[in-house]
C-alpha cells in the first residue's frame, strides 16, 4: 500500500501551503508535491474598477512586496495612457524597487532562512527562528533587522509609508526625492553595506563547509531561467526586456517584450494546487520549466552594473557555476540565498548612485493623459522574480479583464522538483507504517521551499500567514502520518 | 434683525431669526457631525447625523433642517443620540461598498471622519455588498455608486449653484440611487457643464476626477458657500 506524508503548514514563508511526500508500496519515496491551498480571486473582483485604482488594489495583495505590484500596475497604467513617465519618475521608481528588493531579501535571508544554516538543521525547532538567532548572535540579528529597516525606511521616505504606499501612479510618481530623504539614505548606507558584507563573508564560509550537501541537493537541476536584462545584458529590476537562458548558458530567447508574454508563457493547472504552473511555451509542459527571481536574474545577466556587485557576481559564478556551462550558470536552488545577498549589494550600490542625482528632486515627475489604449501589460522584477500585470479596459477606463502572473507561480514547477529532490536525498530508507517523520527532514524539505522565498499571498493572490503541513500517504492515498505546524 | 435666544446643552445662545438649530449648536461651540448638510446648499435632513433632542418633548429633530425658535432647549450629546449617530454611520458602511484602502478619498473623506468622530470601529450590521456600477463615461469625472451615501449634495449643488440640474434621485429603498439626466450615462447628459462642483461637494470618493488615484482626491467643500455669498452680495469685480 502506498502512503503520503503531509507537511502542513509550511513555516517561515509568506502564505499558506503544504507538502505531500508520496510513498510506494514498499514505503520508499515515489514523489513529492508542493501544494498551495489558498485562493483570493483578485483578478475577478478588480473587474469593473477604474484602471487608476489598480495600483492601490493590487498592492494590497501582499504586505511584503506591495511595491512590485504598485510598479507593475503603474507601468501598465503608463501604457493605457500611452505616455512615457518623465526621466526623473523612472529613476524614482527604480530607487523604490531597489529599496524594496533590499528589504525583502533581508527579510528572507536574516529572518526566515538564516536560522536554518546559522543555528543548524538539527537545532531545537522552537528556537530555530529569528528569536533564536537574536539569542545566538545578537549583533548579526540586529544588523539584519536594521538592514530590512533601511529598505523599509527608504520606501517610507519616498512613498509616505512603509507598506501599501500608492506613490507610483500611471504616468509617473507623486512626489520627488526630498533633501532630508537623501541625507538620511546617505547616512545609513555605510551600515547597510557593512551588514551585507558580513553576511556574505559568513555565508561563503558556510558554503565552504557545512552547506556543501545542501548546495548540491536542494533543487539542483537543469532548467531555463527568465528575467529582465538592461542594455548589454546588465542586471535589471524594472525596465529592460525579457531574456531566457538555459543551464548551459545559451540564450534561448532575448529582447522579448512583456506585451507578448502569452506567446512564450503558458499556464498549466493541476487539480491539487491553487497555484498555476507557468512554463516556457516553445518547450511545452512540463519540459518548459523555468526559474525566476534572484538566481535567475544573476544567471540571465552579463553584469550587475556596479563594482562590488560585479565582483560578487564573478565569485558567485566561480563558486557555484556548473562545469557544463563553463561556470556561467548556477543551477542549485540553494544558491537563491547567495544570489539574494549579491542582489542586496547591487541594490545598495544602485541606491547610492541614484540618490545623489539632483534630477530626482524635480517636480516634473508625472505625465497626465486621457485613456489611449484598451489593453496593456506591465512588468517589474519583484524580489521573487518577474511579475506581469495584464489589464483590458473598456472605452471609459473600467477594467474588463485582469491577468496577474506572479513570480512565485513561475517557480512552481521548480519548487515541486526541489521538494522531491530533497526528499529523495534524505528519505533513503523505507518508511514503516505509523513511523514518525524526523523533524530535521521535515525542516529540510521546508527549507527547499524557503530557498525560493515564495510569497503565496501573491501567487494565489491569497491571504494569511504561512503554516506548513506535511502528509505521508500510502499507495492507495491513505494518510499514514502527518505533521502540522502553524 | 430679531434674535432668538435658546439653550444648547444648557448653554444660552442667541441666533438671528432664520437660523437653524445647527447654527445655534455651532454658535454654542458644540461640534455636531453632518454629512448631507453643506453650507451654501439647502438643507434636506437626509443623513440624520445632526439629530438633537428637544429637551421638553424628547422629540428628535435634524438640527440642519429645523428652525431655531425662541426659548427652545436642545440636547446634543445624550446617550440615545450618540447611539443613533453611531448606528447611522454603521448603516452607511454596511449599505454600500466602502473600501478606504484604495479609495480616491482616503484621508479626505467626510464619511471616514464621521466614523472616527462617532467612535465606529466596526459595523454591527451585516454588510450588504450591493452590486452597483461605476459610470466613467464623462471625459473628466466618474461616479462610483458603491461609495454613494445618497446625501444629494451633488443634486443640490448642480441645481442650486450651477443651475444645470444634471443629477437626480431615482428609485426607492435599497435601489435608490443618484442618476444623471434621465438615467443616462453621465457623459451623454448635455446639461452637464463639466464644472466639477459635484466633485467638490461629494463627501466621499463617490464622485471623483478620473486621473485621481488612491487618496488623491482634493475636494473644495467651501465652494458652494463662497459662490452663493459672492452671488448674493455682488462680490464679483465686474458687477
Amino acid at each position: 500500500m502506498t502512503r503520503t506524508i503531509t507537511i502542513d503548514p509550511v513555516t517561515r514563508i509568506e502564505g499558506h501551503a503544504k507538502i505531500t511526500l508520496h510513498l510506494d508500496e514498499a514505503g520508499r519515496l515515489a514523489d513529492a508535491r508542493f501544494h498551495v491551498v489558498e485562493y483570493r480571486g483578485f483578478e475577478t473582483f478588480c473587474e469593473g474598477r477604474p484602471f487608476t485604482e489598480m495600483a492601490g488594489i493590487t498592492a494590497r495583495i501582499c504586505g511584503i512586496c506591495p511595491v512590485s505590484h504598485l510598479l507593475a500596475a503603474a507601468k501598465t497604467g503608463d501604457k493605457l495612457l500611452a505616455v512615457q513617465p518623465p526621466p526623473a519618475a523612472r529613476k524614482l521608481r527604480r530607487l523604490l524597487n531597489l529599496a524594496q528588493l533590499c528589504q525583502s531579501h533581508a527579510l528572507s535571508f536574516f529572518h526566515l532562512s538564516s536560522p536554518d544554516f546559522l543555528l543548524g538543521w538539527e537545532s531545537d525547532p522552537a528556537r530555530r527562528n529569528v528569536f533564536g538567532l537574536m539569542a545566538a548572535d545578537p549583533d548579526l540579528a540586529r544588523a539584519g533587522i536594521r538592514l530590512r529597516q533601511f529598505g523599509q525606511q527608504v520606501l517610507e521616505l519616498l512613498g509616505g509609508r512603509k507598506i501599501h504606499s500608492a506613490w507610483a501612479v500611471p504616468g509617473g510618481v507623486r512626489t520627488p526625492l526630498s533633501a532630508e530623504a537623501r541625507e538620511w539614505i546617505l547616512e545609513r548606507l555605510p551600515e547597510a553595506k557593512a551588514t551585507v558584507a558580513t553576511a556574505l563573508q559568513l555565508y561563503k564560509q558556510l558554503l565552504d563547509g557545512p552547506l556543501q550537501r545542501e548546495q548540491s541537493t536542494f533543487g539542483d537541476f537543469p532548467s531555463l531561467f527568465m528575467g529582465l536584462v538592461g542594455p548589454g545584458g546588465r542586471w535589471e529590476c524594472i525596465d529592460g526586456l525579457i531574456r531566457f537562458i538555459d543551464s548551459d548558458g545559451r540564450i534561448v530567447a532575448d529582447d522579448l517584450s512583456e506585451d507578448d508574454y502569452a506567446s512564450y508563457l503558458g499556464e498549466a493547472v493541476e487539480s491539487w494546487s491553487y497555484l498555476k504552473f507557468p512554463y516556457y511555451k516553445p518547450l511545452g509542459y512540463p519540459e518548459g520549466i523555468y526559474r525566476v527571481g534572484p538566481l535567475a536574474r544573476l544567471n540571465v545577466c552579463e553584469s550587475m552594473g556596479s563594482d562590488w556587485a560585479d565582483a560578487e557576481l564573478a565569485e558567485f559564478r566561480q563558486r557555484s557555476g556548473t562545469a557544463e556551462s563553463g561556470g556561467r550558470i548556477v543551477t542549485s536552488s540553494f544558491a537563491f540565498h547567495h544570489a539574494r545577498l549579491v542582489e542586496i549589494v547591487a541594490c545598495l550600490e544602485g541606491i547610492e548612485q541614484l540618490v545623489v542625482d539632483d534630477s530626482l528632486m524635480t517636480d516634473r515627475i508625472r505625465a497626465r493623459a486621457d485613456l489611449n489604449a484598451n489593453e496593456a501589460v506591465g512588468v517589474s522584477e519583484a524580489p521573487r522574480g518577474t511579475l506581469f500585470h495584464h489589464y483590458c479596459v473598456d472605452d471609459d477606463g473600467l477594467i474588463t479583464r485582469v491577468n496577474l502572473i506572479i513570480a512565485t507561480g513561475q517557480n512552481n514547477l521548480a519548487m515541486n522538483r526541489t521538494v522531491a529532490q530533497i526528499a529523495r536525498e534524505f528519505i533513503t530508507e523505507p518508511v514503516a507504517d505509523g513511523a514518525e517523520i524526523p523533524e530535521p527532514l521535515l525542516n529540510r524539505v521546508e527549507a527547499g521551499i524557503r530557498c525560493f522565498d515564495p510569497c503565496l499571498s501573491c501567487s494565489t493572490h491569497a491571504a494569511g500567514q504561512m503554516p506548513l503541513h506535511i502528509e505521508l500517504r500510502d499507495a492507495a492515498g491513505g494518510l499514514v502520518a502527518e505533521r502540522l505546524r502553524g | 434683525m430679531s434674535v432668538h435666544t435658546l439653550t444648547v446643552d444648557g448653554m444660552e445662545v442667541a441666533v438671528p431669526e432664520g437660523a437653524t438649530l445647527l447654527d445655534a449648536v455651532r454658535a454654542a461651540g458644540v461640534e455636531l457631525p453632518t454629512l448631507c448638510h453643506l453650507d451654501g446648499l439647502s438643507p434636506v435632513g437626509a443623513c440624520r447625523l445632526c439629530l438633537v433632542e428637544m429637551e421638553t418633548s424628547g422629540h428628535l429633530q435634524p438640527a440642519c433642517a429645523t428652525a431655531a425658535g425662541e426659548g427652545m432647549a436642545v440636547l446634543t450629546q445624550t446617550p440615545q443620540l450618540q447611539h443613533y449617530r453611531r448606528m447611522a454611520v454603521e448603516l452607511f458602511f454596511a449599505e454600500g461598498n466602502h473600501v478606504c484602502a484604495f479609495c480616491v478619498a482616503n484621508g479626505n473623506c467626510e464619511l471616514q471622519d464621521v466614523a472616527v468622530a462617532v467612535g465606529m470601529d466596526h459595523s454591527r450590521f451585516p454588510y450588504q455588498y450591493p452590486n452597483r456600477r461605476v459610470d466613467a463615461s464623462h471625459p473628466r469625472f466618474a461616479i462610483d455608486h458603491h461609495r454613494c451615501i445618497l446625501c444629494t449634495r451633488c443634486v443640490r449643488v448642480c441645481d442650486e449653484i450651477e443651475g444645470a440640474h444634471v443629477w437626480d434621485v431615482a428609485n426607492r429603498g435599497g435601489e435608490c440611487s443618484i442618476i444623471a439626466g434621465l438615467d443616462q450615462p453621465w457623459g451623454e447628459v448635455q446639461a452637464c457643464t463639466s464644472c466639477g462642483k459635484c466633485v467638490d461637494v461629494c463627501p466621499t470618493g463617490a464622485i471623483f476626477r478620473k486621473d485621481d488615484t488612491t487618496a488623491e482626491k482634493e475636494a473644495n467643500r467651501e465652494r458652494p458657500q463662497l459662490l452663493r455669498s459672492a452671488r448674493e452680495q455682488h462680490q464679483w469685480q465686474n458687477q
